[in-house]
C-alpha cells in the first residue's frame, strides 16, 4: 500500500509539472505577441514594452520557462494585470464560494442520476426506461450558459420563487464568520439560521442548472453499469434463491455498480471546474469561474493561465484522492494492475 | 423416403430468411430504435436548414430600427434584437456556421487523434509511453478551459477556435484509437501482413489503422455535438467568434441581458437551436456507442 501511495503521488507532480509546461508552452510559445496579447487591443507600444518588461517576456524563452516552473513549485501562479494582486491568493480566496456551489451540485446530481439509472436498468427497455435515456441525452446536449437564462428568467424574474442572479447573499446581508468558507455551514456554525437559509435560496437556482447537466452522464453510467450486474450470474442466483428485488437492486448491484460510478463522479467534478466559468458568470457568483471570467474580459492572460492551471492541478489531485480510495477499497487494484495502469 | 424429402422442404421454407432490402432494413432499425430515429430526423432538418437554408432568410445582419425588440410574429418568426435584426434568418446562417465548425473540429481532432493513436499502439514501447503520458497531462483541463486558453492565447478568429477546440479533443482520439490498435495489431491478419513483407508503417496505417477506426468513428458524432456546445460556450463568452456574427453562442450572449427587461426570445431560440441540434448528434452517437443496449 505505502509503495502503491508513493507511486500515485510521483505520478501526480509529473503530471503536475507536465500542466504547467504545457500551460507555458501555449501562452508564451504559440505564435502571437505575448506582451501585446496581454496590454489588450488599444494598448500603445510603450504599455506594451513596459509589460513585455514587467513580465519578464524579453527574457530568452529559458530563464522564463525556469521562472515559470520555479514559482508554480512553490505555489506562485504570477501576478494578475487587472489587479496586480497575486493570482494564487485571489483564486484561493474566491474557493469556497465555487467549491460550494460545485459540492452541492454534484451531490444533487449523483442523487438524480444514482436513482434514475437505477430505476431505467430495472425497467429495460420499457418508456421509463426510454424517457431517462431522453433526460441523459437532453443533459448532455444542454447548453448550461441558456439553461442558466431560462431558470433565471422563469424562476426568478417572471415567478419570483428565487433571488435573481447577484450573489451569495441578497444585497446588503452581511457574510457570516468564515469557518469553512460554505455559507450555508458558516451559518449555522455562528448560529445564524436565516443566513443558512438565505445561502441556499441564492444557491438554488445555480445548483439546479449545473446538477441537471451533471446528472447526464452518472445517469448513463449507472444505468449501463446496472444492467451489465443485473445479468450476471450471481444475481441470478440470487433470483432463484429468492433474495427480495429491492436488495438485489439497492444492495447487491449497485454495490457493484460502484467503482465506474465514482469514477464518472471524479470526471463531471472535473467537468464542472470548466463550466463553472459560464454558471458562475451568469448567476454573478463570486467564485474562480467568475474570477477567470473577469480575466477573459480583460485580457489578463497570467490571471486567465494562473487559473488553467490550477484548475488542473485541482484536478488531477482529485483524480488521486479517488484512485487512492479505490485503491483502500479493493485490494485487487493496489496489488494487480487493474484500473491504476 | 418420399416422407423425408417433404419434411427436408419444410425445414428449408421455414429457414430460408426473407430478402431484405437495404431500405428495410433500414426502417426496421429505425423502428426498433425510436430515439435513434428521433435523432437522424433532427439531424436531417438541421443539415437540411444548413446547407438551403441561408439561401431563403434574410440577411442576418440587416438592422431595422423600426423593428426594434419585436416579439415573434407571422412576419418575424423568432422576433428581433435589439438593432432589429431577425433572429430566424440569424440563427439560420447560424446553423451553418455552428454545424461546419463542429463537424470540421471533430474530423481534425478523429484524423489527428487517430494517426497518433495507431502509432502509439502499433510500435508501444518509449513513443507510446511519451503520447500516453502527455494525453495524461492535457485529458487534466476540462476540454472547455484548455481550448479557453489556446483561443486566449492565439488571436481571435475562426480558425484559432476551430484549432483550439480540436486540440481539446484530440487526446480522447488518441486514447480511443491506440486501445483498439492494441487489440488489432495482435490478430492474425496483421501477422499475415507482416509475414507478407510489408513495413512496419504500412502494416499500421495499410492495415491496422482501418480497423481501429471503429471506435473513433463512432464516437465522433458525440465531439462533434461537444464541439458545437464549446465553440458556442466559448462565443457565450466572447472568446472565439465575435459579434456581430450570426453565431448561436454569440446570439444568445448579446441576448442575455434581455431577459432581464422581458425579451426572452432574443436568446431563447438561438439557445433552443444549441441544445436541439447538439441533442441530434447525441442521440445518434449514443446509440451507436451502444450506450443504449
Amino acid at each position: 500500500m505505502r509503495n502503491y501511495l508513493l507511486r500515485r503521488i510521483a505520478t501526480s507532480l509529473l503530471t503536475i509539472l507536465g500542466i504547467a509546461v504545457v500551460v507555458f508552452f501555449i501562452v508564451r510559445v504559440l505564435p502571437g505577441d505575448a506582451a501585446a496579447v496581454r496590454a489588450g487591443p488599444y494598448a500603445n507600444q510603450e504599455l506594451i514594452d513596459r509589460i513585455a518588461d514587467k513580465y519578464g517576456l524579453n527574457d530568452p524563452l529559458h530563464i522564463q520557462f525556469f521562472d515559470y516552473i520555479g514559482g508554480v513549485a512553490q505555489g506562485d501562479l504570477g501576478i494578475s494585470i487587472r489587479t496586480n494582486q497575486g493570482v494564487t491568493e485571489e483564486l484561493l480566496d474566491r474557493l469556497p464560494a465555487s467549491l460550494e456551489l460545485a459540492v452541492y451540485s454534484v451531490l444533487l446530481a449523483t442523487a438524480v442520476g444514482v436513482s434514475l439509472g437505477i430505476l431505467a436498468a430495472h425497467r429495460q427497455h420499457t418508456w421509463t426506461d426510454r424517457l431517462a435515456r431522453v433526460f441523459a441525452v437532453v443533459g448532455s446536449a444542454m447548453a448550461l450558459f441558456w439553461l442558466g437564462l431560462l431558470v433565471t428568467f422563469f424562476f426568478a424574474f417572471r415567478w419570483g420563487w428565487f433571488p435573481g442572479p447577484v450573489d451569495r447573499l441578497a444585497v446588503g446581508s452581511e457574510d457570516p464568520r468564515t469557518f469553512t468558507g460554505f455559507y450555508t455551514i458558516d451559518g449555522i456554525l455562528s448560529g445564524r439560521l436565516d443566513i443558512t437559509l438565505e445561502a441556499f435560496h441564492y444557491l438554488a437556482l445555480p445548483v439546479f442548472t449545473l446538477a441537471f447537466v451533471l446528472a447526464a452522464p452518472i445517469l448513463k453510467m449507472v444505468r449501463s453499469a446496472m444492467i451489465e450486474t443485473l445479468e450476471s450470474d450471481f444475481v441470478r442466483t440470487a433470483n432463484a434463491i429468492g433474495v427480495p428485488q429491492r436488495q438485489i437492486l439497492f444492495v447487491d448491484g449497485f454495490r457493484n455498480a460502484l467503482i465506474p460510478v465514482t469514477t464518472t463522479i471524479g470526471i463531471v467534478f472535473g467537468f464542472m471546474l470548466g463550466g463553472n466559468i459560464l454558471v458562475e458568470f451568469i448567476f454573478s457568483w463570486p467564485g474562480i469561474g467568475r474570477y477567470a471570467f473577469d480575466a477573459i474580459t480583460t485580457r489578463d492572460l497570467e490571471a486567465l493561465q494562473g487559473f488553467v492551471v490550477f484548475v488542473g492541478i485541482m484536478y488531477v489531485f482529485l483524480n488521486m484522492a479517488i484512485d487512492i480510495a479505490y485503491a483502500v477499497i479493493d485490494p485487487r487494484i493496489r496489488l494487480g494492475k487493474g484500473l491504476v495502469k | 423416403m418420399g416422407d423425408d424429402d417433404a419434411r427436408r422442404f419444410d425445414v428449408q421454407r421455414v429457414y430460408v430468411p426473407e430478402e431484405q432490402t437495404r431500405l428495410g432494413r433500414w426502417l426496421a432499425y429505425m423502428r426498433d430504435n425510436p430515439l435513434f430515429t428521433i435523432g437522424v430526423m433532427l439531424l436531417s432538418i438541421f443539415l437540411g436548414l444548413a446547407v438551403i437554408g441561408p439561401y431563403f432568410v434574410g440577411d442576418p445582419l440587416r438592422t431595422d430600427i423600426a423593428a426594434m425588440y419585436s416579439p415573434p410574429s407571422t412576419e418575424h418568426w423568432f422576433g428581433t434584437d435589439e438593432y432589429g435584426r431577425d433572429i430566424f434568418a440569424r440563427s439560420v446562417h447560424a446553423a451553418r456556421l455552428d454545424l461546419s465548425i463542429g463537424i470540421v473540429i471533430a474530423l481534425v481532432a478523429m484524423i489527428i487523434g487517430s494517426a497518433v493513436g495507431v502509432v502509439s499502439g502499433y510500435f508501444g514501447g518509449r513513443v507510446d509511453e511519451m503520447v500516453m503520458r502527455l494525453t495524461d497531462i492535457l485529458l487534466a483541463f476540462p476540454g472547455f478551459v484548455l481550448a479557453l486558453i489556446i483561443v486566449a492565447a492565439l488571436d481571435e478568429s475562426i480558425l484559432n477556435v476551430v484549432i483550439a477546440v480540436a486540440a481539446a479533443y484530440v487526446p480522447y482520439f488518441i486514447r480511443l484509437t491506440r486501445a483498439q490498435a492494441l487489440v488489432e495489431r495482435e490478430k492474425e491478419y496483421a501477422d499475415a501482413a507482416r509475414l507478407a513483407g510489408n513495413g512496419p508503417f504500412r502494416t499500421a496505417f495499410r492495415h491496422v489503422m482501418p480497423n481501429s477506426l471503429r471506435p473513433a468513428l463512432v464516437s465522433a458524432t458525440l465531439v462533434t455535438g461537444w464541439a458545437v456546445l464549446t465553440v458556442a460556450g466559448l462565443a457565450f463568452l466572447s472568446v472565439g467568434i465575435q459579434p456581430p456574427r450570426a453565431e448561436w453562442g454569440v446570439m444568445v450572449g448579446e441576448g442575455a441581458g434581455d431577459i432581464i427587461t422581458g425579451e426572452w426570445w432574443t436568446s431563447l431560440f438561438p439557445g433552443g437551436m444549441i441544445v436541439l441540434a447538439v441533442m441530434a448528434f447525441h442521440f445518434i452517437g449514443d446509440d451507436l456507442t451502444g450506450t443504449n443496449t
